[in-house]
């Protein structure tokens, strides 16, 4: 693989042996790795009916190699056994999956729970009604746009008419709070109070998370990442409205803007989530489809526990990570220097900003990437890029502002995980922050031994939220 | 806050489950679909012993609190009672 100019045996890079570790506070905690991840996305397949430009997993085509209907299930006993509450299941769209309802049930019988991503292509008044009756399944339909014109000009036409006919099935049978999950990009910060006026009508609860330039959103992204104005008009907005959205613990790299943002403030890769692809290969977070990000495979002696507990990346990724040249910044404690794939992608070492820093630091550093061939230098994976082998064409003046939907010079097909952002929501970043051989100094500032602040907004599922969405987002 | 009756019997929610973790532990409701955490591994003992406990205090003195430590496990355990993470024998 070819990182930047000089090829570099690993991408992390650890911070210095004898660096103290802060333990006050439960984040630094989980900075240590848990002992089973709190949540973790789960992608049942690359097959899906959709062709969304911005897809992390590449997802199109089912993958020969996909885990057989007893192998999930054998994987879903592991789960149990690490006492896994819960999984974000995605793909592709898992509902094409024939066995798909079989593995819910499945997971449900075995006390692990279920929130699964959907573009709604299956949601019919039918599965609605069952869907409703179990108290171990969580739906998230996927939306981009809060216009057909600007979902579909993403996620394809008539992906949008299919939500919402899913949605409407959804409050039909009147399943409360299901998750409508947007993706925030240029073209649709501006639609953030029709979103959650949609999510309202349906008795639904919104999820707001980040646009990586992962899969095929590498894509994409430059056209559609949002600008530093619109990260500062999403900041303000959920600020303002943040009581009920979900975030997934996404947008931690915006409390360099002022307060943190509830959630966890972490990034959760490998230490509190993880990711198990389609074919069983464990990555360290959703984003991340890369053999730089890979641990190891669900099939391999001593299934997941062992690729959760030893792998080398995972133990690695639990050590203090340098901050590097951000280690300076005001904003380093609650921003970590951002995203680790999202820096990964486009090219930008691992110690140092994130493409976007609110404080402009990544631009710059964007703006001095070594080029080759007319555009930046960017990482090559061996990985199976999934992608339908005809990319359905942008139509004619259809959305806000045209995609190029063609590879990047010097870019070699690259897979990252779907949709699937971190769990951990509903962390305050203050969270509990005495020792327990501290009584608190008065109600106010109570720290108690039991954490609160978890579900404050939490996730549904996955307070980790991230909860994920346990402040992982997972949600 | 503080409201926990310690002399009644406490139980943990039977949707609620309790995974131990270097820190203390992780609990999770499946009913609520909320998380929360232990920060103390004695905190777990106490919730441990809660269903063979005859009250929330005799948890406590299992788990060995001592009795000027009291007043803060009462405020943790009321803070899970808050969200029917541990809920109230009924007699």
């Amino acid at each position: 693989m070819t990182l930047l100019d000089a090829p570099r045996t690993s991408p992390f890079v650890l911070a210095p042996k004898d660096t103290p570790r802060k333990t006050e506070r439960l984040v630094d905690l989980f900075e240590y790795g848990l002992d089973a991840p709190i949540c973790l996305t789960w992608e049942l397949t690359y097959a899906c009916n959709l062709s969304c430009v911005h897809c992390l997993s590449s997802s199109g085509r089912r993958d020969p190699r996909e885990l057989t209907t007893d192998e999930a299930k054998a994987v879903i006993d592991e789960f149990e056994r690490m006492q896994v509450f819960y999984v974000n299941i995605g793909g592709g769209e898992p509902t094409v999956r024939p066995d798909f309802w079989e593995l819910v049930d499945y997971a449900s019988d075995h006390h692990v729970g279920v929130k699964f991503s959907t573009n709604g292509v299956k949601i019919s008044p039918e599965i609605a009604q069952r869907l409703v009756k179990s108290d171990y399944v969580d739906v998230q339909i996927s939306l981009d746009g809060a216009t057909a014109e600007v979902n579909d000009h993403v996620r394809g036409p008539g992906s949008y008419a299919t939500a919402m006919k899913a949605m409407q099935n959804m409050y039909d049978a009147g399943f409360k709070g299901f998750k409508i999950s947007v993706v925030c990009t240029s073209q649709n910060i501006s639609q953030l109070d029709d979103f959650k006026a949609i999510a309202d009508r349906f008795d639904a609860q919104l999820r707001l998370t980040r646009l990586r330039p992962s899969g095929r959103g590498a894509d994409v992204w430059d056209e559609l990442h949002p600008t530093q104005a619109q990260q500062r008009e999403l900041y303000d907005w959920l600020v303002a409205h943040g009581e009920g959205v979900l975030t997934g613990d996404s947008f931690f790299h915006l409390s360099a803007f002022g307060d943190a943002l509830p959630g966890l403030n972490l990034c959760g890769a490998g230490r509190v989530v993880c990711l198990i692809d389609p074919v069983g290969d464990v990555y360290a977070c959703p984003f991340a489809i890369h053999e730089e990000f890979l641990a190891g495979n669900v099939r391999s002696e001593g299934g997941f526990q062992e690729v959760w507990k030893h792998s080398e990346l995972f133990l690695k990724l639990r050590e203090p990570q340098s901050g590097g040249a951000c280690t300076s910044c005001n904003f380093f404690d609650t921003c970590k220097g951002g995203c680790m794939a999202a820096k990964f992608f486009t090219g930008l070492p691992l110690d140092g900003p994130d493409p976007e820093c609110v404080q402009g630091y990544g631009e710059e550093l964007l703006k001095n990437r070594k080029e080759k061939d007319g555009g930046p230098i960017l990482p090559t994976s061996s990985i199976v890029d999934h992608s339908h082998s005809t990319t359905r064409a942008v139509r004619e003046g259809m959305g806000p502002v045209q995609l190029t939907l063609s590879r990047r010079a010097g870019m070699a097909p690259v897979n990252a995980a779907d949709c699937e952002p971190s769990p951990l929501t509903g962390f305050s970043p203050e969270t509990p922050a005495t020792s327990a051989a501290q009584p608190p100094a008065s109600d106010c500032d109570e720290s108690p031994l039991a954490g609160m602040n978890l579900w404050a907004k939490s996730d549904a599922g996955c307070a980790c939220g991230s909860g994920g969405e346990g402040a992982c987002g997972c949600s | 806050m503080s409201d926990l009756d310690l002399d009644r019997g406490w139980d943990i929610h039977p949707q609620v489950s309790v995974r131990p973790e270097p820190f203390g532990a992780l609990l999770y409701h499946f009913g609520t679909r909320k998380l929360s955490f232990l920060k103390d591994t004695t905190l777990l003992a106490v919730v441990k012993s809660l269903a063979e406990s005859p009250s929330a205090r005799a948890a406590c003195l299992t788990a060995g609190v001592g009795e000027s430590d009291l007043p803060r496990y009462q405020r943790a355990l009321a803070t899970l009672a808050q969200s029917s993470m541990v809920v109230e024998r009924a007699s």
